[in-house]
């Protein structure tokens, strides 16, 4: 049997908007993934050991505080940083377009804006993932 | 007509429609009948259901004049990098006819964090406008009348620090705590259930609440200490009856929470207030707005036995609904707006925040800030909308509606009641979970057509990046980061360990109410970090664990 995708879905940061963490977590998980979710608050040493430790094929990160240019890159530079060098990296929130490039430079692979649906989400993992 | 041939007269009527109707399968989903009539009104009784305004259970609203004395209070939520800037903003808010401040903090001052904590990193300033000491506050309000303005903070766990800070301010300035008007959020329920800014415990946060309710009750008596605010809980995806159901169960805790600490509840319950969200649907939102206020009438009198019908009276402040705003073709936004603020108003709201139409991008511009503004003075001055008090009383619609969302609301009430309470209930993860299952929900039918957004799921068009978005510059953190290091050498650091000393002790003793105590801490320019931190020690810090 095929081994099932697992992804960390994770709210880095201080941020407390978790709907959408939420209702992404819940439709991966309805589509068949593994999904584990952080919580609020997590920093970004956490998000990468918790990554580590659940060994996950994606780590999808969701933050709506303008805090993203900072953290995402940083928990990019851990995850490498711990070797897992085949892990999907993505993001979505409140982030405007002009970030995205910077970000996708920096080692995520796609970002998710306002108004996405969970289905594009899905698809993205799986034509992706490794 | 008699009621029973109405009624065959109706039943007549839907076989009819419900033919003709077969043929529009996209408007099946609606949860609402297609048609009102007085038999959605049987039982009904003028006097015991809806009365005057500002009488009881002030279904009407709760100032017999309502907007024929004054307009609602037009609050524009602001703040963001220093408090130098925010400052301006402010000052530019109330040049262009805001009557009122309401101020956003970032992150890290919401959690109780000094901007050169490592874990703000990346957030400050990027929320809200960062505060870490009595120093920020002072810079923030220059110029500002505060014996006449009234401010709204939008602070939760460090509610006591920052207010310790408004009132210091206002006495450098030579204005005394009696004649400070405003609010605090200071609502630590929803942060568990849905807004995420808690710091402490249920047990010691409670203490901070009623703490707060004693000290304004004879220091601070035109303060609303507290602002027991749906509108997250909404945001966070609940119906509308469940916005008011869960509001109103936290707002029961607080009171039973005062009463417990040895409170009359005659003298505090005046100073409570509410914060709702006004959102798509303008028919269900008025009509949520006029149950709550009977609800909570019913809680207080009856429940708790107040006594005073100021007690009795669900004040309200109103946000649009932010988490409905689109990101695609943006400018529709205003016209979202527009109908939210409409709702708002025909619901009776005391005050209101209306969101710009850049904001499901970032925060807003001033220009756009100007146009959500005056989004709010059209509506009064043009729309005749505030001419008359509670215009759609006796709509067959509205009215039922109003019926229907006070049932639902009581039965979630009294379902948490079973629990143990809304303490209870957010510890087991009951609410949370009945409020993701609504925002599943909401994202399914989006996402299957059955509900549409326009622009979103339905008239989409290829659209450019929107250019001139507000940024927050990036060097507001190094900013901060300076004027700390400097705040710390400057002071007098034997008096700031003497009031953190203090603070401590007293934090360890639950007879002790801490307002004071943390008012003296500010006024050594103890930072709020250094504050929340000592508490922290104390009290523990929260741990939440997330449910899917």
């Amino acid at each position: 049997m095929e081994k099932r995708v697992r992804v960390l879905v994770a709210k880095p940061g201080l941020d407390g908007h978790d709907r959408g963490a939420k209702v992404v977590a819940r439709a991966l998980r309805d589509a068949g993934f593994e999904v584990i979710y952080t919580g609020l608050r997590q920093t970004p040493e956490q998000i990468a050991e918790a990554a580590l430790q659940e060994d996950v094929n994606v780590i999808a990160l969701s933050l709506l505080s303008g805090a993203h240019n900072h953290l995402f890159p940083r928990i990019v530079e851990l995850i490498r940083a711990k070797g897992m060098t085949d892990v999907l990296m993505i993001g979505g929130g409140v982030i405007p377009d002009a970030d995205i490039p910077a970000l996708k430079a920096a080692g995520i692979s796609e970002v998710f804006t306002p108004g996405t649906t969970t289905t594009t989400i899905i698809d993205y993992i799986k034509a992706n993932v490794k | 007509m008699d009621n029973e041939s109405l009624k065959l007269k109706v039943a007549e009527y839907t076989a009819k429609v419900e033919k003709a109707s077969a043929k529009f399968p996209e408007r099946k989903n609606l949860e609402y009948n297609r048609l009102y009539t007085p038999l959605d009104l049987e039982g009904q009784d003028y006097e015991r259901d809806l009365g005057l305004p500002g009488s009881y259970p002030f279904t009407r609203g709760v100032q017999p004049t309502m907007y024929r004395g004054r307009f609602w209070t037009m609050r524009m939520y602001a703040g963001f990098s220093t408090a130098e800037e925010s400052n301006k903003r402010y000052r530019y808010l109330l040049e262009s006819g805001s009557t009122g401040l309401s101020c956003a903090f970032d992150l890290p001052t919401q959690i109780g964090y000094d901007s050169d904590d490592v874990i703000s990193e990346g957030e400050v300033g990027k929320v809200g406008v960062a505060i870490d000491s009595l120093a920020d506050m002072e810079i923030l309000f220059d110029q500002i009348d505060l014996g006449k303005v009234s401010t709204s903070m939008t602070i939760n766990a460090p509610a006591s620090v920052l207010l310790a800070m408004y009132i210091a301010v206002a006495e450098k300035n030579g204005i005394g705590p009696e004649k400070l008007n405003g609010t605090i959020q200071n609502d630590i329920l929803k942060e568990y259930a849905a807004r995420g800014t808690y710091i402490f415990p249920p047990k010691p946060s409670m203490r901070l609440i009623t703490n707060i309710f004693e000290y304004c009750s004879k220091n601070v008596p035109n303060w609303n200490t507290i602002s027991i605010s749906g509108y997250h809980i909404r945001e966070a995806g609940s119906t509308a009856a469940q916005e008011i159901a869960f509001t109103i169960a936290d707002g029961i805790a607080y009171c039973e929470a005062a009463i417990k600490a040895g409170l009359d509840v005659d003298a505090f319950a005046g100073r409570l207030s509410f914060f709702w969200n006004a959102h798509n649907n303008v028919l269900e939102e008025v009509a949520k707005f006029r149950a709550s206020r009977r609800v909570w009438a019913k809680v207080m009198k009856e429940r708790f036995g107040a006594k005073n019908p100021k007690s009795w009276m669900l004040r309200v402040h109103t946000q649009t609904a932010g988490s409905m705003l689109t990101a695609q073709q943006p400018e529709n936004n205003v016209v979202r707006v527009a109908l939210q603020t409409a709702a708002a108003v025909m619901g009776g709201t005391q005050s209101l925040h209306t969101n710009s139409k850049d904001e499901a991008l970032a925060l807003p511009t001033e220009a756009s800030v100007r146009v959500a503004l005056r989004t709010q003075q059209i509506v009064a001055y043009e729309s005749g909308l505030a001419d008359v008090v509670d215009p759609l009383a006796g709509s067959y619609y509205v009215e039922a509606m109003t019926n229907q969302i006070e049932a639902e609301a009581w039965k979630y009430i009294k379902k948490i009641d079973d629990i143990g309470g809304a303490v209870v209930a957010i510890e087991q993860g009951y609410i949370q979970k009945e409020i993701q299952e609504s925002a599943y929900k909401w994202q399914k039918e989006v996402e299957n057509d059955q509900r549409v957004i326009v622009g979103v799921n339905k008239f989409q068009i290829e659209e450019k990046p929107i250019e001139g978005l507000l940024r927050v510059d990036a060097s507001v953190g190094e900013l901060q980061k300076k004027k700390l290091a400097d705040l710390r050498a400057k002071r007098d650091n034997k008096a700031v360990t003497a009031a953190l000393v203090k603070l401590e002790a007293a934090c360890a003793d639950d007879n002790v109410n801490l307002m004071p105590i943390i008012l003296e801490a500010v006024k050594t320019y103890a930072t709020l970090g250094e504050i929340c931190g000592v508490m922290r020690k104390v009290f523990g810090e929260y741990q939440a664990h997330a449910t899917l």
